[in-house]
């Protein structure tokens, strides 16, 4: 047996007017976790693509060399019979079928024409062992998290006798605690002779488990270090992949606070689809001008189910409590009329609830604000570019034209899209639910820096996010929510990583309520 | 980069990129009406046989534009048939049994047709049943409703007035070499209209800044327009002139391209095809919306039926069926997405032409009722596997 298992040489893939993989040069070796990093846009998916089979043979140029022999896959079932299994970030799961119906479909054990059931959910049970789940084998998809659902796409993978498993940013829905756990599953199929490539934009992960890192820019490897025997630093790591110094990844900003902007108080949610389930016990949180507030906690701790609530109601059921706006109390009913009283909400998930991908760059930018740019009933086309060149500017969101598809744009463009489309409707108060997931370092400032400019202006931000560095980095007063209560209130040097993990897994002790 | 020669090949990309799609089914339909005219040797292509055409499509078109609006919003509309039936057997009674004079019964009518609307959008949008579901009972109801409030027969004749709407013509001023000069003089105020509207935006473009088509190409696009008007015009003016039908189909296709390139109501219309969860968070009333569409898709029904019927000159408890086929198909033809969120009302009634096309050109070569809608499915699935290649290929 080779060393490498996988070779890819001198791959080009070209789209009409770009060059998206210049001579990309690959190699992985057997039975290491190798990660693949760079910027959005720097060519990860497209190589993936072209090793999958997604871009047939002949669409590029360069060799496929698994095992020492040439591959030329013509679609990605050419390339799951060499082993090659890949994860994506949308998961591809179906939510009403069980676990071992979605583990076999499309790859049904079969005797005499029949499926055989029993056969696959013994089998299921071992794969789940492997990937560290105790679900049994019947419950539906749709009963399970996002966390547990991606290891199930692993047990898929492994199920057809994979020998290289690609994960596509696999931890950027995940909580801590679940990435933790998937790293771990990794780790452990290292141990198993399986050779996992990972691509991700969280480099405390690529520490914990690369052995070998490839770092691609504008298309191009920029270089390959062994984790081993290099020096490998973060900063270092990040140095490569921007091709610049980022000596700080949180923009400075001194906090100007001001009078209480919003106050939500004794905010009770219950689920939409159960009436009787509390989802959101008796809240309390205030927001000042000119802060940021974080709101931290695990998955499923109710963050995004609370935000959304605020938000006009757009989640639960049996909404009660009262919102306070600069004093004033308000009933928001509809998101429309929280936007008009002047708040907006930026959801965790844009390409599903905050963009539609089909329209362009300029249509997604007014949809909010589409009352400002109309004159008697009529829309005012020359405004509506107007804007949207200068979101275009301001931002720095990188399209051919205002008038390019969305669903042509990288994430982290997306993303600046979504909060121009906010910011267009000129919010006294912002919530960001995930504001820089699946985002590169490069853009992931960029955001920061807008938001920190929304705040100079005496305006307020609440900021949810999984990613506790942001929080640190972000934040000027931390809520940690628990089981759909706010167990903490954390403010000046008390925020630090111990404490709000602490209080995010209960263990808060006295400081528990309000 | 900042070659002018350069940018101007961008422009003129980003221009046929944006457009082929409605501009190929212009060349379709072109093309279809090109073969007609070969094989029934000239007669297709003639100002008589244009004008029937066009008032064989006058009651479809309608239908295809509000249904193309159902179609966007990710839904579709089943009971056009039957609501068209119904409506135009309440103007029959309204007008041939209790003699309420035309103007009356037509407002009448399309109130009623507004009411079946919202009687539909309401399960729809507020009660969320399914459309296909929702539509269906009514295709049933509403066919029952037609037989029994005609008791199974013909209603008719209509008042003269009332008649006209589907074979009455714009009356002349003068006739100049057997042209009907008013219709002719129409399309030359149509053209200086459209003219003198592009310039304007052409300047208000240049005055923000903003990229705009090579001046050939402008020059190139106005001509071809201007022509396309004047020989639409001339169709019609060499025969009777402009049928009224007409004039109430090129009006429904002005307002609603109005309605959906320029007003909110609008883009919120394509947004919640687009992506119904982004578009409510965004801050649409995606069910007020939709109780809209409905509501519009039943006033054109309603329309249609007073077209139908007025062409017939008389109400049946079987007219209207298989319009809702047509009227989808149209949409479809005419480039809207199955799947929402794409669609426009130019293209559904170039959809609407190519199948009356296809009707009047088949008729016209006696062939068999039976190859019609083998022919007519198969230009259906033809057109829509055109535009789904099309768009994927673009990705």
């Amino acid at each position: 047996m080779s060393k490498q298992i996988l070779e890819m040489k001198q791959i080009t893939k070209e789209f009409p007017g770009v060059k998206a993989l210049d001579e990309v040069t690959f190699q992985v070796k057997r039975g290491e976790i190798h990660c693949l990093i760079g910027e959005n846009g720097a060519g990860k998916s497209t190589l993936m693509k072209v090793l999958s089979g997604v871009y047939p043979f002949g669409t590029y140029t360069g060799d496929i060399v698994i095992e020492n022999e040439t591959m030329q896959f013509n679609n990605i079932k050419d390339s799951e019979k060499s082993g090659v299994a890949i994860i994506y970030q949308e998961l591809a799961l179906i939510p009403e079928m069980s676990i071992y119906e979605n583990i076999y479909l499309g790859n049904e054990i079969k005797k005499n024409g029949l499926i055989d059931w029993n056969e696959a959910i013994l089998k299921t049970r071992d794969l789940l062992t492997k990937v560290g789940l105790s679900d049994h084998p019947d419950v539906r998809i749709k009963e399970l998290g996002v966390g547990k659902q991606q290891l199930i796409e692993i047990a898929k993978a492994l199920s057809k006798d994979v020998k290289l498993l690609i994960l596509d940013e696999p931890t950027a829905a995940l909580n801590e605690d679940d990435s933790e756990n998937l790293l771990n599953i990794l780790k452990d199929l290292r141990k198993n002779g399986i050779t996992s490539v990972l691509i991700t934009h969280k480099l405390n992960e690529v520490m914990e488990v690369a052995d070998t890192i490839t770092v691609l820019r504008d298309g191009k490897t920029i270089k390959t270090l062994d984790c081993h025997n290099d020096e490998v630093s973060e900063d270092g790591i990040v140095k490569l992949m921007v091709g610049r110094e980022l000596t700080n990844r949180y923009p400075e900003r001194i906090p100007k606070i001001g009078d209480v902007m919003m106050e939500v108080k004794n905010w009770n949610v219950y689920s939409p689809s159960d009436s009787n389930k509390k989802v959101i016990d008796n809240a309390n949180i205030i927001v000042n001008k000119g802060e940021i507030i974080g709101i931290s906690g695990l998955m499923g701790a109710g963050r995004t189910e609370f935000a959304m609530s605020i938000f006009g109601k757009s989640y639960g059921s049996k909404i009660e409590g009262e919102i306070y706006l600069k004093g004033k109390k308000v009933e928001l009913n509809s998101p429309k009329k929280a936007i008009e009283m002047g708040i907006s909400y930026l959801t965790e998930d844009r390409k599903e609830k905050g963009l539609i991908l089909i329209q362009d760059v300029k249509q997604n930018i007014t949809i909010s604000s589409l009352k400002s740019i109309t004159e008697k009933g009529i829309i005012n086309d020359n405004e509506e570019i107007k804007h949207a060149n200068y979101y275009k500017k301001a931002m720095r969101i990188k399209t051919p034209t205002i008038e390019t598809k969305i669903m042509n744009l990288s994430g982290g463009n997306q993303q600046k899209v979504v909060l121009s489309k906010w910011m267009l409707t000129n919010p006294d108060v912002l919530i960001v639910d995930e504001p820089t997931r699946g985002i590169d370092v490069g853009a992931k400032y960029e955001i920061y820096a807008i938001m920190n400019k929304f705040v100079a202006e005496g305006k307020s931000i609440i900021m949810i996010s999984s990613e506790l560095p942001e929080i640190l980095g972000m934040s000027d007063r931390v809520y940690v929510m628990n089981e759909g209560k706010i167990v903490a209130e954390i403010q000046g040097n008390d925020i630090n990583q111990e404490t709000i993990m602490k209080h995010s897994i209960g263990q808060g002790g006295k400081k528990h309520g309000k | 980069m900042g070659n002018n020669n350069e940018s101007n090949i961008h422009v003129l990309k980003n221009f046929f990129r944006a457009n082929i799609r409605q501009y190929g089914m212009f060349i379709a339909l072109f093309v279809i009406m090109i073969i007609f005219n070969i094989l029934t040797k000239g007669t297709f292509i003639s100002a008589r046989n244009l004008t029937n055409l066009y008032l064989q499509t006058g009651y479809i078109a309608v239908l295809a534009v509000g249904m193309v609006l159902v179609i966007v919003t990710g839904h579709i509309d089943l009971s056009v048939g039957s609501v068209a039936a119904f409506t135009g057997a309440i103007a029959a009674i309204l007008q041939v049994k209790m003699g309420l004079p035309t103007i009356p019964t037509i407002i009448i009518t399309l109130f009623v047709g507004a009411l079946i609307g919202m009687w539909q959008g309401y399960w729809i949008a507020y009660r969320g049943i399914p459309a296909f579901i929702v539509t269906l009972a009514s295709m049933l109801i509403f066919r029952g409703a037609v037989i029994r409030i005609t008791n199974g027969q013909t209603i008719g004749p209509f008042e003269e007035s009332f008649n006209k709407i589907s074979s009455g013509y714009l009356s002349d001023i003068a006739n100049i070499s057997g042209m009907h000069t008013l219709s002719v003089l129409i399309g030359i105020v149509a053209i200086i209209a459209y003219v003198f509207v592009q310039f304007k935006n052409r300047k208000t473009r240049v005055d923000y800044g903003f990229d705009t088509l090579p001046k050939f190409m402008f020059v190139g696009k106005l001509a071809l327009v201007s022509a396309i008007i004047m020989m639409f015009i001339l169709s019609m003016a060499l025969y009777k002139g402009i049928p009224y039908t007409v004039i109430i189909v090129v009006l429904i296709v002005g307002l609603y391209s109005f309605i959906t390139k320029k007003t909110p109501i609008g883009r919120h219309i394509y947004a919640i095809g687009g992506n119904l969860e982004a578009a409510r968070l965004s801050g649409i009333n995606a069910k007020k919306t939709l109780f809209t569409v409905f509501t519009s898709m039943g006033v054109l029904a309603s329309l249609s039926g007073i077209i139908y019927s007025a062409r017939l000159n008389s109400a049946s408890p079987s007219a209207g069926s298989l319009f809702e086929l047509d009227a989808i198909a149209a949409s479809f033809i005419g480039g809207a997405s199955a799947s929402g969120g794409v669609g426009s009302v130019v293209g559904a009634i170039i959809g609407a032409l190519v199948m009356a096309s296809i009707n009047n050109g088949m008729s016209l070569l006696n062939m068999n009722i039976s190859y019609q809608y083998i022919i007519k499915g198969l230009v259906l699935l033809i057109a829509v596997w055109f535009d789904i290649s099309t768009r994927n290929k673009k990705k």
